[in-house]
């Protein structure tokens, strides 16, 4: 690989990193809930390049479908869960689908 | 920097933004996305330390995978937790350190 | 919000960067001053053509390091019987049914998730993929039908998708003990361990993807008295 070849992948490493840095303070710090499960999914995407970067194409896919995929729908559930009204003594049997 | 020193560099300031996360924040989902975040630190910086010398080192690869379904494993169960908490008690946070729980069953 | 109970203090702030911080410094420096090594890639190497498999990550994930797996998918297991008995209510619906983009999205995708799974649990034997992986898209499946039909699998009955969801640890399990002629756990005889492999990714697959998707979907399967 030429000098102006590695350079690139070595800003485009830099830039990846950053970006992971910057969603994973974003995700914590949000106000909105929402947004910051949001700012997560994208973390979770943008590990799973850092992956491919890393020569761990298992992890990649790991990563894109359970990581950020799973994580992120999980998350999400659990946003509308809370937004919702309270069930105190769990779902009543009369509710079960 | 290669890209290993790069990632793995990343990986431990994700370390430190989770654990300041985890400590300051309040609600329970926010701390549990600080959790994953630490995870993911954590994978980062186990992968980054794989491919000292031409192809990587499978170990590490296979231990993260392994990683990343205990965690997600983890987070579902944590986010049942918390919603029941909200359940109990009408708002996803701890309760400060020395009250009881108002209302929630059992007390 | 971050703080419904008033600020946090400055204090337990300022404490709380400066550990952060300091845990991230000495971790970075740790990495930094490592001394170059193959690691164990090398003794993988020698031994994969042993092991049944012929990608590497395979081969640790399900022969050298079989019971970390063993006990990881057991782990999944735990949370989904853990989370189920936490009686959680369904992720709320929507006010609208869902649409007519989403129904023909999952009619189309979910057949093509099936197929990629499958796909993806064969490659795994000798190029990036398995049984996490393809359980991974199952339950992409599995979380787009929670969405459209409310459950993942279809009225089956109940116990049959507890049975299907235990089938990973099930099969891994019986896997480890019927091997066990050589007095160890999980010691494939040489000629079978690709196909042992094959069956252990192949059940845990079907599990992986249900449980993710029951997860997703936060209560368990009515009992049948309650079905009517």
């Amino acid at each position: 690989m030429d000098a102006a070849g590695s350079l690139t992948l070595g800003i485009i490493d830099g830039l990846i990193a950053l970006a992971i840095i910057a969603l994973a303070f974003g995700a914590t710090a949000m106000r909105d809930l929402f947004a910051g499960v949001v700012l997560f999914i994208a973390m979770g995407l943008f590990m799973a390049l850092a992956w491919v970067r890393l020569d761990a194409p298992d992890l990649a896919l790991a990563e894109a479908g359970i990581g950020a995929g799973l994580a992120g729908a999980l998350l999400l559930a659990a946003v509308r869960r809370l937004a919702g009204p309270a069930h105190p003594e769990g779902i009543g049997d009369d509710e079960q689908p | 920097m290669s890209p290993l020193l790069t990632y793995g560099v990343a990986g431990a300031v994700l370390i430190a933004i989770g654990l300041y996360a985890l400590i300051v924040r309040r609600h329970l989902l926010r701390k549990i996305v600080a959790l994953n975040v630490i995870g993911n630190g954590v994978f980062l910086t186990l992968v980054a330390a794989a491919p000292r010398l031409g192809t990587p080192d499978p170990v590490p690869h296979a231990m993260v995978l392994t990683g990343i379904v205990v965690a997600v494993s983890a987070t579902a169960f944590a986010l049942a937790l918390a919603v029941r908490v909200r359940d109990a008690t009408g708002a996803a946070v701890l309760p400060p350190p020395g009250d009881d729980v108002a209302g929630g069953p059992g007390h | 919000m971050s703080n419904p109970e008033g600020t946090a203090p400055v204090l337990l702030r300022g404490l709380a960067a400066l550990l952060a911080a300091a845990l991230g410094a000495a971790i970075a420096w740790a990495l930094v001053t490592l001394p170059p090594s193959s690691g164990l890639r090398d003794a993988v190497a020698a031994q994969i053509p042993a092991s049944g498999v012929a990608h590497p990550v395979t081969a640790v994930l399900l022969n050298f390091r079989g019971y970390d797996t063993l006990l990881e998918v057991a782990v999944l297991l735990l949370a989904l019987i853990a989370t189920w008995s936490l009686r959680l209510a369904r992720p709320p619906a929507g006010r609208n049914s869902p649409g007519l983009v989403l129904q023909d999205l999952v009619r189309l995708l979910v057949p093509l998730l099936i197929v990629l799974a499958g796909y993806l649990l064969w490659l795994g034997a000798h190029a990036p993929g398995g049984a996490f992986q393809a359980g991974a898209l199952l339950a992409g499946a599995g979380v787009l039908l929670t969405l459209v039909e409310g459950r993942p699998l279809g009225p089956l009955a109940p116990a049959v998708l507890r049975g299907l969801a235990a089938l990973g640890v099930a099969v891994f399990l019986a896997v480890a003990l019927l091997v066990m002629g050589g007095g160890r756990l999980l010691e494939y005889p040489r000629g079978q361990a690709g196909l042992l492999i094959l069956l252990i990714e192949a059940a845990s697959t079907v599990s992986i993807g249900l449980a993710l998707a029951y997860l997703f979907r936060g209560d368990e399967p009515a009992p049948p008295e309650h079905r009517r």
